[in-house]
């Protein structure tokens, strides 16, 4: 039968052309196409045809909303300012530059114990990692490897470019303000001796970044001397390929140092800086509690008005705590419903006189 | 052996301050004077050459069409470019002239040779020029030769009927000098008929030429949607260049504390450190412009270019705007124009042959009192006659009956002859009358096909070819024919008349021509018997008071109701003249034609004389048949809103009875003149005292009539007061008008407050003007040539294409680009108002939002085809309700989709998009949250790409929005838009491009495709952009419905669903295979042979609502 069907669909509805184009030879084609008469689906948006549409996105997103909303209030996240701007604070003595190294301590309390992964960011604000001077002020190639560039980084990199004659390895604005601090957490117990928390370094930074885009420049001897002629940005201690003690986490493709290279959208700005495992099921990853943050103040921000911050958040498969979303799909599906009802009050008001109104002429 | 003529300077006429000297040269070429061919200047190279180029080559065609000249004592064949003034050029039978020719000689001895001037001056009449009678006898080449003179004339003018200029030709050492009139100027682009050949001097080539002069030069026309496109263009330039003032003004407030402008992280180089601070002032400023500067949609202009080149082949690929008798399509020759049809507010429409068919048929007439009618070659008396209607009646069908067989067998019959002539007197008087009193000529061709003059005859019994004067003329020498009382020919002296077969001589004395003031012509004959005869035809305003016998009232009332009929009428009246009147009438005309001085005046004093105590012998009513649906048509764009002019060289009283036949007048309105006026004041006080009647008055309509003359003078010094006048006038007729004066009024009513847009339609060249001077210009492509089809915007072929070629392509048009235009700058708005918000984010450091490869594709490749698709195919309304309801035009009027207040919606619309878009992403990322499953973070180009992806999903899903007409195309690209832009996404940042310098996008789309909260956010910020204008567009329809928007409901129950129209393309057959029977009724549904198209043609053209919908559902359940 289907067979049948589609013998004749061919006959009659293959090449749109009719019998009497070939009867002139200046008579236009009779197509469809050339007539303006191609099949077409004629939608009209009246309050008849959208008024189930608005109702269906009430219907639809108000639940989503609320999923979402609830996770996000699900999320633990709490936020740690450790600038020191305040008198108060123990970091407050680490604004003077004179004292070298500074390490101080901030003793907070968790609530709530945190559940599963853990993840560890450092916020920055007024940090305008967005400039365009700064954005562009890295050489992408270098980061790859690329043994010219290595050695002759490119003029975007300026005035990060070259120190005392040596090309700087990595250069730029963004690779010199690498983010130093280095942050230590510990669980204070009922023991006398307060708990290091372990935190992971790898897995902060994209896969692809890390495996693909950083590499270290090629050849089998040390880093060290792979990046043989370069000398380090004016700005770090160390040079680039003593970032890390482990092979797979030094030079190039040093996770914090791929994560810092990834330059954020808005002057206010967290980046991930370690992971908390959870270490089983049973016991929760930061159990309620006091916990003090060790920190090496190294990283100056005082100048620029800037805030530096400590986040510890539980993630979502949606990612952080963020309200927003869930808000905007209730309200968004809320309007939706309370219109659909105000159209259907309107539409059953007008509609006799809208059926019977004839085109004025 | 030698011999050119020369040309002197210094030749008077007092309004003409040069002459020029002209060289005849039969051998050498000269320095001078050398004007090349170029038919119509199109010198500006512009993306219009494709039209160019089709202009072009006709043009070539005109300019390389070989002619012969005489060079070095023998013929040359040369192309008409290569003519130069001097050259003496031979033209045979029916070709065209090259240039303007002074006539030297013709084949016949006379030195006379006839032309029509069809495509110059509408006028089909065969034209007689004679030669200066010294040159006349030089009919060969070799004679020619012999030839010395100078021909002085004037400086090139424009006027087709004026020419003066004398030739000074040496002979035996001695000066003749000859006058030179219009009379033997033979124009460029007229033809040559019934002479072998012809020699002339080329006087005028090339530019100079009268009739090329008579074109206004081809200015580039631009349509309202242009203007107000540019308008919009300034207002975002404004908005562009404001946005970098405040964005470099706001850099420096921020730049003026160290710690924004240079912290320890982002140190300037000292190159910028040093950089003086002006020079850094404009490079930020001018830095702004160029990352802002994509608000200025230039990928606009090219669109609309593609759209109005490719959309204008609709036009003439359109079958309802074909013509089958002639096989002529419409033709699109300015595609810049096709919004412009959706605009029209006035109509200035030629009438002979734009209206009418120009084809003029014997209808009735009225001899002696009594009424008669034409039907197949019989006439039949109409109403009942006083007495012996029997014995009249037989007697035509008598003689009919005989001139049928005339038909047949010739000349062989013979029947009660003396019966006849008792009977029919006063009818045989009459059509004798008919057939003498005219200025027809007859060619005996024996068809040879070309059939170029209009009015040829066709019908068979002689196979004689009539060339008249007038059409009228023609037509009524014809109907005699048929009566039974042929023309059949005239020499010299006499003209010979069969009646019934029997041949009669008639001498010819004189012929007192035709003129317009007179308005009547006469002949004087000597009949076979001898007698004198005197016979007179004109309008029944100047030859019934010349009559003094006769059934004058009678006649008077028919002529009434022949006009009334819209017939055009003549009345035939005839004398005759005693031996002693004639002698004397002989006298007198020769002394008046002789004389030197006041010849005119002298000769209307003789006409005036002679043409005196005539008897009536009755009129004829002759047709101009309308063209098909003439009136509907008018009707329809009088109810479009559309004021509709007749503009016409014709005569007042036949334009008005065709504008009243034509449905452009109705007996109900209330008719004003404006005629005859001669001088200033006068017209002034009519006009005031028309202006009075127009508000006194208490009748709905006013018509206009206004002539020539008159109309020079209200446009002269009371243009204001006319044009009040005019403009509460919904119907207005100028007869009596030149070419230029039409387009002088076309002008006026340009330059008028409301800047209407015009409308021009004619069909002869004398329309060129016109057409070149509105804002649109049709060419109806008919008899005359095809001169005013070349020159025009449009051309079709039958006016009442006209109605379709507004109320749907018009509209189309225009609903097309006006939502082109404002989509653009929506899309361009909402693109670049982001980058702009991001300024303030990240310190005004011109830091881009997106990727560069986005900022250049995003208006070249992911919202480019879904708005050319639609301003392609985009149909809000069915056609055929289109078309049947022309009211609907006038909610197109004014150029309303792209007024200011449509502007702005649209423009705030697309501030709210990019302010949705991108508060969307900012607040989505709030603290700077991680966005991912595995806590990891995004960067600025994520940010960036998340905004942009949101921004092309809106901005094509709008179009969706926008569009009305879902064709399988509609569906491909709309959809295939935001495919593309992922999968081009994913490829983009699925790379490590080698020859970039920065990987920014690697894999951040991927990164972000992987994120749930950014789906869902996207759906969020798409579905919230879209509400808003949903919201609006349903409230507006639901409680402020247009006519159009209720057109539409009327008309939704039509047939083809979303998924039938995705289905009906070839790859969809084979996609939807597996739906099995549904394919079936799909493909059914959508083969276009299925959809009947006949009911197009043959609905009436008004349909209320009931039948629309009677006739759409019929339509669906036809396919």
């Amino acid at each position: 039968m289907a067979m049948n069907y589609n013998a004749k669909d061919e006959v009659d509805g293959g090449p749109p052309c009719a019998p009497g184009a070939t009867a002139k030879n200046r008579r236009p084609d009779n197509t469809a196409f050339k007539q303006q008469r191609l099949p077409a689906w004629q939608p009209i948006l009246t309050a008849g045809t959208v008024l189930p549409t608005f109702f269906i996105i009430g219907l639809i997103f108000i639940p989503i909303g609320i999923g979402i909303f609830v996770t996000s209030n699900n999320i633990r996240e709490i936020e740690i300012d450790y600038t020191g701007t305040d008198p108060s604070s123990p970091c407050n003595k680490c604004l003077s530059p004179n004292v070298t190294p500074c390490i101080c301590t901030i003793n907070f309390t968790l609530e709530q114990s945190f559940e599963g992964n853990v993840f560890m960011y450092y916020g920055l604000s007024n940090f305008y990692q967005n400039h365009r001077r700064y954005v562009k002020s890295r050489d992408d190639s270098q980061l790859n490897g690329d043994s010219g560039a290595l050695l002759n980084p490119s003029k975007e990199c300026e005035p990060y470019r070259r120190n005392e004659d040596k090309p700087i390895a990595p250069c730029g604005a963004i690779a010199n303000s690498m983010f130093n601090d280095t942050l230590e957490l510990f669980l204070v117990g009922n023991e006398s001796y307060p708990t290091p928390i372990p935190l992971k370094k790898k897995g902060i930074a994209w896969w692809t970044d890390k495996n693909v885009k950083f590499r270290n420049p090629p050849g089998d001897q040390s880093l060290e001397e792979r990046f043989k002629g370069t000398t380090n940005p004016v700005n770090w201690v160390k040079p680039v390929y003593m970032l890390d003690s482990e092979p797979d986490n030094n030079g190039f493709i040093n996770e914090d140092f791929i994560v810092w290279m990834r330059t954020a959208a808005l002057p206010t700005f967290r980046k991930l800086y370690r992971l908390i495992e959870r270490k089983s099921d049973l016991h929760p990853t930061l159990p309620a509690g006091r916990y003090y943050l060790n920190i090496t103040y190294n990283y100056p921000v005082h100048s620029f008005d800037g805030r530096k911050r400590m986040i510890l958040s539980t993630i979502s498969w949606m990612g952080g705590k963020n309200p927003f979303l869930g808000i905007a799909y209730i309200a968004i599906g809320s309007i939706s419903f309370l219109l659909g009802v105000v159209l259907l009050v309107i539409n059953h008001k007008y509609r006799n006189s809208s059926n019977t109104a004839d085109i004025t002429i | 052996m030698w011999r050119w003529v020369r040309q002197q300077l210094g030749f008077d006429p007092p309004h003409q301050s040069d002459t020029r000297t002209i060289y005849i040269a039969n051998r050498f070429p000269q320095n001078g004077l050398y004007t090349p061919q170029k038919f119509i200047d199109n010198r500006i190279i512009s993306s219009k050459g494709y039209e160019d180029w089709l202009r072009h080559n006709s043009d070539n065609e005109v300019n390389g069409a070989p002619v012969y000249v005489v060079r070095s004592g023998g013929l040359v064949k040369t192309r008409s470019k290569n003519i130069r003034v001097g050259d003496i050029v031979r033209i045979a039978k029916d070709e065209i002239f090259p240039a303007d020719l002074v006539l030297l000689s013709s084949d016949r001895l006379d030195g006379s040779c006839h032309v029509t001037t069809a495509s110059l001056d509408g006028e089909t009449n065969l034209k007689t020029h004679v030669a200066v009678p010294e040159t006349a006898v030089l009919q060969t080449v070799a004679s020619l030769d012999t030839l010395i003179a100078v021909i002085e004339c004037q400086q090139p003018e424009a006027d087709l009927y004026r020419f003066m200029g004398r030739m000074i030709i040496t002979q035996q050492m001695e000066e003749i000098v000859r006058p030179l009139g219009p009379e033997s100027l033979l124009l460029r682009g007229a033809r040559l008929k019934n002479t072998k050949e012809i020699f002339g001097v080329a006087i005028y080539t090339g530019m100079e030429t009268k009739m090329a002069l008579n074109y206004k030069s081809k200015s580039q026309k631009r349509s309202a949607v242009e203007k107000s496109m540019n308008t919009f263009l300034i207002i975002y330039l404004i908005i562009l260049i404001s946005e970098a003032i405040i964005s470099t003004i706001l850099k420096y407030t921020w730049e003026a504390e160290e710690k924004w402008d240079e912290p320890w992280y982002n140190q300037k180089t000292e190159h910028q450190r040093n950089s003086s601070k002006i020079l850094r002032f404009i490079s930020d400023f001018l830095a702004f412009l160029v990352l802002y500067n994509f608000i200025i949609p230039i990928s606009l202009y090219v669109t609309v270019e593609m759209q109005k080149f490719l959309g204008s082949f609709f036009i003439g690929w359109d079958l309802d705007l074909y013509h089958e008798e002639s096989g002529q399509k419409a033709q699109v020759n300015t595609s810049d124009l096709n919004e412009e049809l959706g605009q029209v507010e006035y109509v200035f429409t030629d009438k002979t042959g734009t209206l009418t068919e120009n084809e003029m048929q014997f209808r009735e007439c009225s001899i002696n009192g009594i009424k008669y009618q034409e039907i197949n070659g019989r006439l039949v008396s109409e109403g009942p006659t006083p007495d012996s209607s029997e014995g009249s009646l037989s007697y035509l069908n008598s003689l009919s009956h005989l001139n049928n067989l005339s038909h047949l067998t010739t000349s062989s019959f013979r029947t009660s002859p003396e019966n006849e002539t008792e009977l029919i007197k006063e009818h045989n008087l009459f059509f004798k009358a008919v057939s003498l009193c005219h200025t027809v000529q007859i060619s005996n061709v024996q068809t040879d096909g070309i059939g170029d003059g209009p009015w040829q005859s066709n019908f068979a019994p002689s196979q004689l070819e009539y060339y008249a004067s007038s059409p009228d003329e023609k037509a009524l020498v014809e109907a005699a024919a048929r009566i039974g009382i042929v023309f059949v020919g005239n020499s010299e002296e006499t003209m010979e008349v069969k009646t019934l077969g029997k041949l009669e001589r008639y001498k010819l004395l004189h012929i007192l021509e035709f003129d317009s003031d007179r308005r009547r012509m006469s002949v004087i004959v000597q009949a076979p018997s001898g007698e004198k005869l005197l016979f007179a035809k004109g309008a029944e305003s100047s030859i019934l008071p010349k009559c003094v016998g006769g059934e004058i009232e009678k006649t008077r009332i028919h002529v009434d109701e022949f006009a009334l009929k819209g017939l055009r009428t003549l009345c035939m009246a005839y004398k005759q003249l005693t031996s002693k009147e004639y002698e004397e009438i002989d006298r007198r005309l020769f002394e008046a034609r002789t004389a030197l001085q006041q010849r005119e005046e002298k000769l209307a004093d003789v006409f005036q004389f002679i043409e005196k105590d005539l008897i009536l012998l009755g009129a004829t009513a002759v047709e101009d048949r309308l063209q098909d649906r003439v009136r509907e048509t008018i009707e329809a764009l009088r109810m479009a809103g559309i004021k509709v002019w007749v503009l016409t060289g014709d005569k007042h009283e036949t334009a008005v009875s065709v504008s009243l036949s034509c449905g452009h007048f109705h007996r109900t309105m209330n008719i004003l003149e404006l005629i005859n006026q001669k001088s200033d004041s006068e017209c002034a006080e009519q006009l005031r005292q028309l202006a009075r009647r127009i508000t006194e008055d208490h009748v709905i309509q006013h018509g206009l009539v206004v002539d020539g003359t008159s109309l020079s003078l209200a446009l002269r010094e009371h243009e204001k007061l006319f044009m009040e006048v005019c403009r509460n006038c919904s119907a207005v007729l100028c007869c009596r008008m030149a070419p230029l004066q039409k387009a002088k009024v076309i002008r006026l009513i340009k330059i008028s407050p409301e800047k209407p847009i015009t409308l021009a339609v004619g069909d002869g060249a004398n329309d060129v003007s016109m057409i070149q001077e509105a804002h649109v210009g049709i060419g109806i492509m008919g008899k005359e040539g095809r001169q005013a089809a070349r020159n025009s915007d449009y051309a079709i072929a039958r006016f009442k294409f006209l109605s379709k070629l507004l109320f749907v392509h018009g509209h189309y048009y225009y609903i097309r680009i006006a939502t082109l235009v404002q989509y653009f700058f929506y899309k361009n708005v909402c693109f670049i108002t982001p980058q702009f918000l991001y300024q303030f984010y990240c310190l005004f450091s011109q830091q881009t939002l997106y990727d560069s490869v986005y900022l250049t594709l995003y208006n070249i490749c992911f919202t480019s085809l879904p708005i050319l698709i639609y301003s392609l195919l985009e149909q809000h309304i069915d056609p055929h309700v289109l078309q049947s309801k022309p009211t609907l035009y006038r909610d197109i009027s004014k150029n309303r989709q792209l007024s200011i207040k449509t502007f702005l919606y649209w423009t705030i619309l697309g501030f709210s998009h990019a302010f949705i878009f991108f508060f969307g992403s900012y607040f989505l990322i709030g603290k700077d949250i991680s966005l991912l499953g595995n806590g990891q973070m995004f960067g600025n180009w994520t940010f960036g790409t998340l905004v942009f992806t949101v921004m092309v999903i809106t901005v094509t899903v709008k179009m969706a929005l926008e569009t009305h007409f879902w064709t399988w195309i509609n569906h491909l690209v709309t959809w295939g838009s935001i495919v593309f832009y992922f999968i081009f996404s994913l490829f983009y940042g699925g790379i490590l491009w080698p020859f970039l310098g920065s990987q920014n996008m690697y894999f951040v789309f991927i990164q972000l495709l992987s994120s749930g909260s950014a789906w869902f956010a996207i759906i969020i910020m798409v579905v919230t952009c879209l509400f808003l204008d949903i919201v609006k567009k349903v409230f507006d329809r639901q409680l402020h419905p247009t006519n159009t928007e209720k057109a539409q409901l009327t008309e939704t129950n039509s047939s083809i669903k979303c998924l039938d129209s995705m289905c009906c393309f070839s790859e969809g057959e084979t996609a939807c295979a597996s739906v099995g029977r549904m394919l079936e009724r799909v493909v059914g549904r959508c083969s276009p042979t299925h959809v009947s198209r006949s009911w197009s043609a043959s609905d009436p053209f008004y349909t209320n609502d009931r039948s629309i919908l009677t006739l759409s559902t019929m339509d669906s359940s036809t396919c």
